[in-house]
This record gives structure tokens, C-alpha cells and sequence, in this order.
């Protein structure tokens, strides 16, 4: 199925085979099915998707805020609406796709309580990665410098940028406890790119972490 | 229908069309309860059927549209309506597509309306022909493909009026179609748009020659009317921006006012022109008839206030465009339809294309729009996997 799947995707555009992704979005990518349903809240260019559909056979979906980036992914052949994580969510019915995925987005959500709670009611499982503000060289930075801190994903200065409700490892652990989450799988990932799954605690992913990634589901699924 | 292979160029398409008479042994029953049978339906077609009939496109055309799409208007003369969109290369391209487009029931350019000659009195019906809706248009266009032949399209496209009955048959039929765009529509017409159909509609009845819809018989027909709606209708259609920059408070072929009440501004003279070529091609009663079917188009009320309810399940594969300056079927109504879409989970994909050119943008040379229906129907024939001719 896949490789038929391929094949016409290399005739189509005699493009290379595999469509290669970044780091962080492979990580994704490698938690997902193939064959689902999935729903990319926040797709941008279509980098994930276009993966997962070539290559994964994946019936998927996504949301954009930015209605320039919408009009080129729908130019790209992929299923794109305009919308916004924190108003279009609820309109979706329960258990309609079976990944919803944030990459990248929850901190630019208005409340991100509520943006996580329905990524769990509208897939079976959910996806949701983010920057970790408890990454050493970000304390290290508020630490010694007294400013707020720029890193490699957290580059803008403070009133630019679009990250208003940053969070570390634990401080979304916390969330998910609160919000009766189950954590199937934590991914910290080093600046490097290097990925390590976490179980316990997750003290250490926070501290040594720049990015994490989450695999959820709610907990009566 | 002649094509040769090697020049599939929409403009050589015979321009003659076909026509058909359909619900002969059945009647078709409208939504205002009359049986209406038999009857005509005139349509053109573009490029072959493939072997496994999965590359048909029904294209809907809007309120003073008419089947010829993509070739010469028998009338006018003029290219066909969305030769922009048709042709080689183009997102709709004969080479690939069997494209068909049928005069709406209702209309004036040979399918079955208020000017045809009703067969129980052998007069044209005027005011007596039936009250018909947006479903009662994409019934009469199934009976079509039921005599075409083709169970299943592969798209259903239309914009405003058009894109209403792209809503319609996604509703009705959605077992018959993979792929749906309804371009610059909305699932209910607004008041402010009612308003403005009605203005329409008392400029023509307001006409002396209207004669209660009777001019037929008295050989004259209620051009000024007719003219003064269309004149009306058309500044929708724009933008205030677009009207701005086309024409701004420039004078027709003078250097000052004339204090007096010939078209002085530049604007003017448009609209005057608009209305006195619309007059030669359309046919009043007609205008009352379609306009009226827009007024009623409500998707919502047929669904209890509950617009998903009318794609619960939906395997269609939707497109819904809108423009930024068109506020005859703004954004935000035309993201009622996405909002409804999403509700059921339906494979839904909207763009809101930037532009001052209003409601018109749809016929227009606009390339993000090209851009994304090609996107959205290379991806959905792929998808597919039907057959080229």
C-alpha cells in the first residue's frame, strides 16, 4: 500500500522517494500508525503531513492559523483549513481521528488547558511537543544573565515573540495529573537532536531536554 | 460532439451543445409540490469520458451564468464564462477531465424555465411556471447524469449560486460525487442579500412591459427593468476598493459635469453598459425565478438548525474558497459550511483567497485560486487513481 503509494508520488512529481522531515517531526512521524487518521493542529507548511501521507498512507488532516501557509499546503494537494487551536478544537466531534498533533505550538496557545484536554477528546491518542523552559541553559541563562533567556528554538526577544505560555517537562507532567492524562510515552531531546524516552520522574528530561515530545490519551479510552 | 485528440483546445468544442428531454416517463416532483415533467435540460461537455466513467466534472454555474463555460457564447460572442479555469494545463483541462455544464432548471439558454412554452396551455409559462429551488436545480442536473450515464462524479464545482448547488448535491447526493468545491457560496442566503434580490425583482415588475410576466405574449420584454437589476445586482459583485480603483469620480469622455442627468461618471457608463448587454441574453422572468431559488436556499432551516447534520458521514472530499472582499457571501458565513464540515470530521479543505475584486474574484484571473483547485484536484485524482482518456 505504502510503497504503491510511493510509487505514484515518484511519478507524479519525479522527486525523490522518501520524503525526508526534521528531526523533531520524525520523532512525531514515528509514533504514528500507518494507515490512520490524523489531525495536525498547527501544520504550518505542510512538512508532517506531506510525510505522513507519502509515506505513512495516512488520512490526514490539518489546521493553520496562517492563511497564506493554508492556501500553499491545500496548492500541495493536503486537506487544510485556516484555523486556531484555541477556537476551531471544539467544533471537532470526539474520537474523530486516531493522532491529533501540536508540534511546536502549545506555548502560543491562549489556554492551553483547554487546547490539551481536546486534543484527547478528539483523538485517541495525541501528540503534543513543545520547547522545555526547565533545559539547563535556560535557567542557566535567567540564572546568570538576569535576562530572559534566548536559546536555539527560543530565539526571539521576550516582545516579539509569539510563546506566551511557556512550560517545562514537569510543569506539563503536572498538567496531564491534573487533567486525568495518561503519559503513554516522554521524549527529551537534547539540542543535538538526540532522543531519550523518559519514565520516571522525568527530572532529568527536564534539566538536559531543549524539546520533549508526549504521546497521551485520555484516560477513559 | 466533435474533439480531435491532437487540438483539445476548449475554444474548438462545438458550440451547439446538446439538449434533452428528461422526465418523460417519470415526473420530477419539486420542492414546491408540483410535478414537473417532461422536461429540457441544455448542456455542454468538454473533453472524454474515460473508460471507467471516473473523470466527470459537473460544473454549476451561478445566477446569470449559463452552460457555455468554456466556449463562445452563441449571443454574445464572448469567451465562455470560465474559460480562466477550462483549458489545457488549467486546473479543469479537458485532456484529463469530461466536463459538463447544464443550463440550471429555471433558466433561459434552452433548459426548461418561465420563457418555454408549457405544454397545457401551448403558451410560454411566464408567472405560472413552478416556484423552483436550488435542490429542484440539482435534481433536474442528477436526471441528467442518470441519462449521461455516469453514477459517480469525480467533481462538483461551482461558485455562488453555483456553489449553492455544489452544497445541495453534496447534501442530496453525496454517494454520486468525490470531490466537492462550492467557491464563494454560503449554506443560507442572508437578508442583506434577499434585500438586494428584491430590489431587483421590483425593478422588473415595476417595468410596464413586464405585463405581469406576460410580455411574451405582447412581444415586448421589460429590458429597463431587467437593466436596472442587473445594474444593481453587478455593484455586489464588486468591491467598494475594486469600484475605487477602477473608476474612482473619473469622467465618460468629458472634463466636467454636465448638471445634468446623463452618465456624467465613468461608473455610470459601466453599469448602464452592464445592463443593456445582460438585456439581450437574459430573460426577466427568469431572473425572478432564480433569484427567488436563491432566497430560499437554506441549508440550515432543512437541517433543524443544525448544518452538519447535512453531511453526517460524508466521504466527500470538500474545497470551500472564499474571498476577502466579498460581501455578498462573506468569510464568515462561507466558514459556517468549514465549521459544519469539521463538526463531522469531513476531509475539508478551505482557502480565503486575498483580493480587492469582490464576489466576481471566482471568473477572474486569480492565481492563488488556480493554484489551490489545481493542488486540491491533482491531489484527489491521485488520490483516485482514475484513468486518463
Amino acid at each position: 500500500m505504502t510503497d504503491d503509494a510511493l510509487g505514484r508520488g515518484q511519478a507524479e512529481q519525479a522527486g525523490p522517494v522518501h520524503y525526508e522531515i526534521r528531526g523533531d517531526l520524525k520523532l512525531i512521524a514515528d509514533m504514528i500508525a500507518p494507515g490512520s487518521r490524523v489531525l495536525d493542529v498547527g501544520c504550518g507548511d505542510g512538512a508532517l503531513l506531506t510525510h505522513l501521507v507519502k509515506n505513512l498512507d495516512v488520512d490526514g488532516r490539518g489546521i493553520e492559523l496562517s492563511q497564506a501557509g493554508v492556501n500553499a499546503t491545500v496548492a500541495q494537494g493536503l486537506s487544510v483549513v485556516q484555523g486556531d487551536a484555541d477556537t476551531d478544537l471544539a467544533d471537532y466531534p470526539t474520537q474523530a481521528f486516531d493522532y491529533v498533533v501540536l508540534s511546536q505550538t502549545l506555548q502560543a496557545t491562549r489556554n492551553p488547558k483547554q487546547v490539551v484536554s481536546d486534543l484527547v477528546r478528539i483523538g485517541a491518542k495525541a501528540i503534543v511537543s513543545f520547547p522545555n523552559f526547565g533545559y539547563w541553559q535556560v535557567r542557566w541563562k535567567l540564572l546568570l544573565g538576569g535576562r530572559m533567556p534566548r536559546t536555539g528554538i527560543l530565539g526571539e526577544d521576550w516582545y516579539k515573540t509569539q510563546n506566551i505560555h511557556l512550560c517545562t517537562i514537569l510543569d506539563f507532567i503536572d498538567l496531564c495529573r491534573d487533567l486525568g492524562i495518561v503519559i503513554e510515552r516522554g521524549i527529551s531531546v537534547n539540542p543535538q537532536g538526540r532522543a531519550t524516552g523518559f519514565s520516571n520522574s522525568g527530572w532529568a528530561a527536564n534539566l538536559f531536554g531543549e524539546q520533549a515530545v508526549f504521546l497521551l490519551s485520555s484516560k477513559n479510552s | 460532439m466533435k474533439h480531435t485528440p491532437q487540438a483539445p483546445s476548449v475554444a474548438d468544442a462545438d458550440s451547439s451543445g446538446f439538449s434533452v428531454e428528461l422526465g418523460t416517463d417519470r415526473p420530477m416532483r419539486l420542492d414546491c409540490g408540483v410535478d414537473l415533467g417532461p422536461f429540457t435540460v441544455a448542456y455542454q461537455t468538454y473533453g472524454e469520458l474515460n473508460a471507467d466513467k471516473s473523470n466527470a466534472v459537473l460544473v454549476c454555474h451561478a445566477l446569470s451564468g449559463d452552460q457555455f463555460v468554456a466556449s463562445t457564447h452563441p449571443n454574445t460572442g464572448k469567451p465562455g464564462w470560465w474559460h480562466i479555469l477550462i483549458g489545457p494545463g488549467r486546473p479543469l483541462d479537458p485532456a484529463h477531465h469530461h466536463i459538463i455544464c447544464a443550463n440550471v432548471l429555471g433558466g433561459c439558454m434552452g433548459t426548461t424555465g418561465p420563457a418555454s412554452i408549457d405544454p397545457a396551455t401551448g403558451e410560454p409559462y411566464g408567472v405560472n411556471f413552478p416556484v423552483i429551488t436550488i435542490a429542484d436545480m440539482v435534481r433536474a442536473q442528477a436526471r441528467l447524469l442518470d441519462h449521461l450515464g455516469i453514477d459517480k462524479l469525480f467533481c462538483v464545482i461551482g461558485g455562488s449560486m453555483g456553489g449553492m448547488q455544489v452544497l445541495q448535491w453534496a447534501s442530496m447526493f453525496p454517494d454520486r460525487m468525490h470531490t466537492a468545491v462550492p467557491i464563494a457560496a454560503a449554506a443560507r442566503h442572508s437578508a442583506q442579500n434577499i434585500g438586494f434580490h428584491e430590489v431587483g425583482r421590483q425593478a422588473i415588475m415595476a417595468d410596464p412591459d413586464w405585463h405581469g410576466g406576460n410580455y411574451a405574449a405582447k412581444d415586448v420584454s421589460p429590458s429597463r427593468g431587467l437593466a436596472v437589476a442587473r445594474m444593481a445586482a453587478h455593484i455586489t459583485y464588486l468591491s467598494e476598493a475594486a469600484l475605487r480603483r477602477k473608476f474612482g469620480r473619473k469622467l465618460q469622455d468629458r472634463s466636467q459635469i454636465t448638471y445634468g442627468f446623463e452618465a456624467d461618471f465613468q461608473v455610470e457608463s459601466y453599469l448602464r453598459h452592464q445592463g443593456m448587454t445582460f438585456v439581450e441574453r437574459f430573460d426577466a422572468n427568469s431572473y425572478l425565478y432564480l433569484t427567488r431559488a436563491m432566497d430560499y436556499f437554506d441549508m440550515v432551516a432543512d437541517h433543524d438548525g443544525v448544518l452538519a447534520d447535512a453531511f453526517t458521514g460524508t466521504s466527500v472530499r470538500f474545497c470551500v474558497v472564499s474571498f476577502t472582499s466579498d460581501w455578498l457571501f462573506t468569510t464568515s458565513e462561507v466558514r459556517e459550511i468549514v465549521h459544519a464540515l469539521n463538526a463531522v470530521a469531513a476531509d475539508v479543505s478551505f482557502v480565503e483567497i486575498d483580493t480587492d475584486k469582490g464576489h466576481d474574484a471566482f471568473l477572474l484571473d486569480e492565481p492563488e485560486l488556480h493554484a489551490t483547485l489545481g493542488g486540491f484536484l491533482s491531489a484527489a485524482a491521485e488520490k483516485l487513481g482514475f484513468e486518463t482518456p
